[in-house]
């Protein structure tokens, strides 16, 4: 079927940031199509754990926006529509996380970035070894100490961006690749070309996860978005026994890393539907989706660490993703200086789903002409090429 | 053609295994999914959340619809899992596990 449409703006991307860039551009009052070469949630999404985190963060740019989501996710969660409240569509659970330190140096480093945070707006309770167990009582014995972050929360990542998606009343059209960005002669967008068809739209949001950079190409940009493969382990469903997402404070080390080789820390956390997540690696091998026993291990043991309980219960499978990656760790959020009209909205990192609600509302103001909320200049697209130049 | 009948296989001796109590007969090589459907039953485990019947849904390990306890384990996939002489098979409710 070869068609021709018209509107405000196409969204690449049907995963949780194009769904959340469609839903509100939509409530802005555009029209909004939403195109993918695969599924809904079928690339970068579908591989992610659903964490809405403050508490992985430094303060700065990123957390301000971590903040915004957050507040956002929770306003969105107590939206009533057809069914039932958003919140439980998606599986919302503002359940909170715990952040713990093995060691006194360990736990010097999180109190102090503990402390930064509080003044950014974070909260975070400082919680002793002792007091450890009442909020996890299956915690591991002779922790030094831990921070508790009430802020943390999850969604069910593919829930979230279908439900968001039908929400948004947007147009959707999967199983699309697009196959160039077109241009005016003034070199502005004026649409897209698939395989089934032109869409004309004079904006394009880019919200391609991981494959981003491919997506930018298509618009005579580079956009350095690159894969950081994650495995994720799932144990078979169990009864709450992990209640808070609890992980090791090495992990925000790791986020923060430029080291290529592997990675893992320990993130453990029960979901509403019943199996323990636990994460999470780090390794940058490009697209190479193959399984890694080494890995895997590396997960189990550190969980096994934090929840000796969980050396008694089956992992039934695992999963991979590629995190979209830039090299200063922050997404590329907003209009593209070098191609009018060419928005982008990926290379979130492993925080997409978390930060998709501030990157949806920042980059609908931006497209409806208003001044974004928050200050987007850390997450200009075209910073990179500054710096080569 | 009907799934119940041998395709001209020639298993060796059936033997007995137990799903709740109640003996059924099982032939060497089948997995649990097969011995149950074998025996007339199609569901062996109700959800987690609103304790609806589950049986076989994809047959091929992927889906972790077929789950059941065996031998005291919960959460085993049916459809994977041969079936041994002596199991005892119960149908499992929610996680399997008690809280």
């Amino acid at each position: 079927m070869n068609t021709r449409l018209t509107c405000d703006v196409v969204v690449i991307g049907a995963g949780m940031t194009g769904a959340a860039c469609a839903l509100y551009a939509a409530r802005a009052g555009l029209d909004v199509t939403v195109v993918d070469r695969g599924p809904v949630a079928g690339g970068t999404t579908g591989a992610g754990e659903g964490n809405l985190l403050v508490s992985d963060k430094e303060p700065g740019a990123e957390l301000e926006l971590a903040l915004l989501s957050n507040r956002l996710w929770a306003e969105l969660a107590e939206e009533t529509g057809e069914r039932a409240e958003t919140g439980r569509m998606i599986e919302y659970e503002a359940k909170g996380g715990l952040v713990v330190a093995s060691s006194e140096q360990g736990l010097a480093a999180l109190t102090d970035l503990a402390a930064g945070q509080r003044l950014a707006g974070v909260v975070a309770e400082q919680v002793p070894a002792d007091r450890l167990r009442d909020l996890e009582p299956h915690l591991a014995p002779g922790l030094a100490g831990g921070v508790y972050y009430p802020q943390d929360s999850q969604v069910m990542p593919a829930l979230a961006a279908a439900h968001l998606l039908r929400v948004s009343g947007a147009r959707l059209l999967t199983g699309r690749t697009v196959t160039e960005v077109l241009r005016t002669a003034d070199g502005s967008v004026r649409g897209i070309r698939t395989g089934h068809g032109d869409i004309h739209a004079p904006a394009v949001v880019n919200a391609a996860g991981t494959w981003g950079g491919e997506v930018a190409a298509l618009a005579g940009v580079s956009l350095p978005v690159l894969p950081r493969r994650g495995f994720v382990l799932v144990t078979e469903p169990l009864p709450r026994r992990v209640r808070h997402k609890v992980y090791s404070a090495d992990y925000v080390a790791d986020v923060a890393s430029d080291s290529a080789s592997l990675q893992t820390s320990p993130v453990v956390e029960g979901t509403a539907a019943g199996p323990i997540l636990i994460g999470a690696s780090r390794e940058r091998v490009g697209f190479d989706r193959s399984f890694s026993l080494p890995v895997v291990r590396a997960l189990a043991e550190g969980a096994v660490r934090l929840f000796p309980f969980l050396s008694e219960v089956r992992a039934l499978r695992t999963y991979a993703g590629f995190r979209p990656y830039m090299p200063d760790h922050l997404p590329a959020i907003g209009p593209d200086p070098r191609v009018p009209g060419l928005f982008h909205a990926c290379g979130h990192e492993g925080a997409g789903i978390g930060l998709a609600t501030g990157t949806g509302h920042l980059i609908a103001q931006a497209l409806g002409g208003k001044a974004p909320e928050t200050d987007l200049a850390p997450f200009r697209p075209d910073r990179f090429e500054e710096e080569a130049a | 053609m009907n799934p119940l009948e041998l395709a001209r296989a020639q298993p060796g001796p059936a033997f007995t295994v137990t799903l709740d109590g109640r003996e059924i007969e099982a032939l060497p090589g089948q997995t649990i999914a097969a011995a149950l459907w074998a025996a007339g039953v199609t569901s062996w485990r109700t959800t987690r959340g609103e304790g609806r019947p589950r049986g076989v849904f994809c047959g091929i390990g992927v889906c972790f619809d077929c789950l059941v306890t065996v031998n005291d384990r919960p959460n085993q996939r049916a459809c994977l899992l041969p079936v041994q002489p002596g199991d005892a098979i119960r149908t499992q409710e929610g996680t399997g596990h008690e809280d």
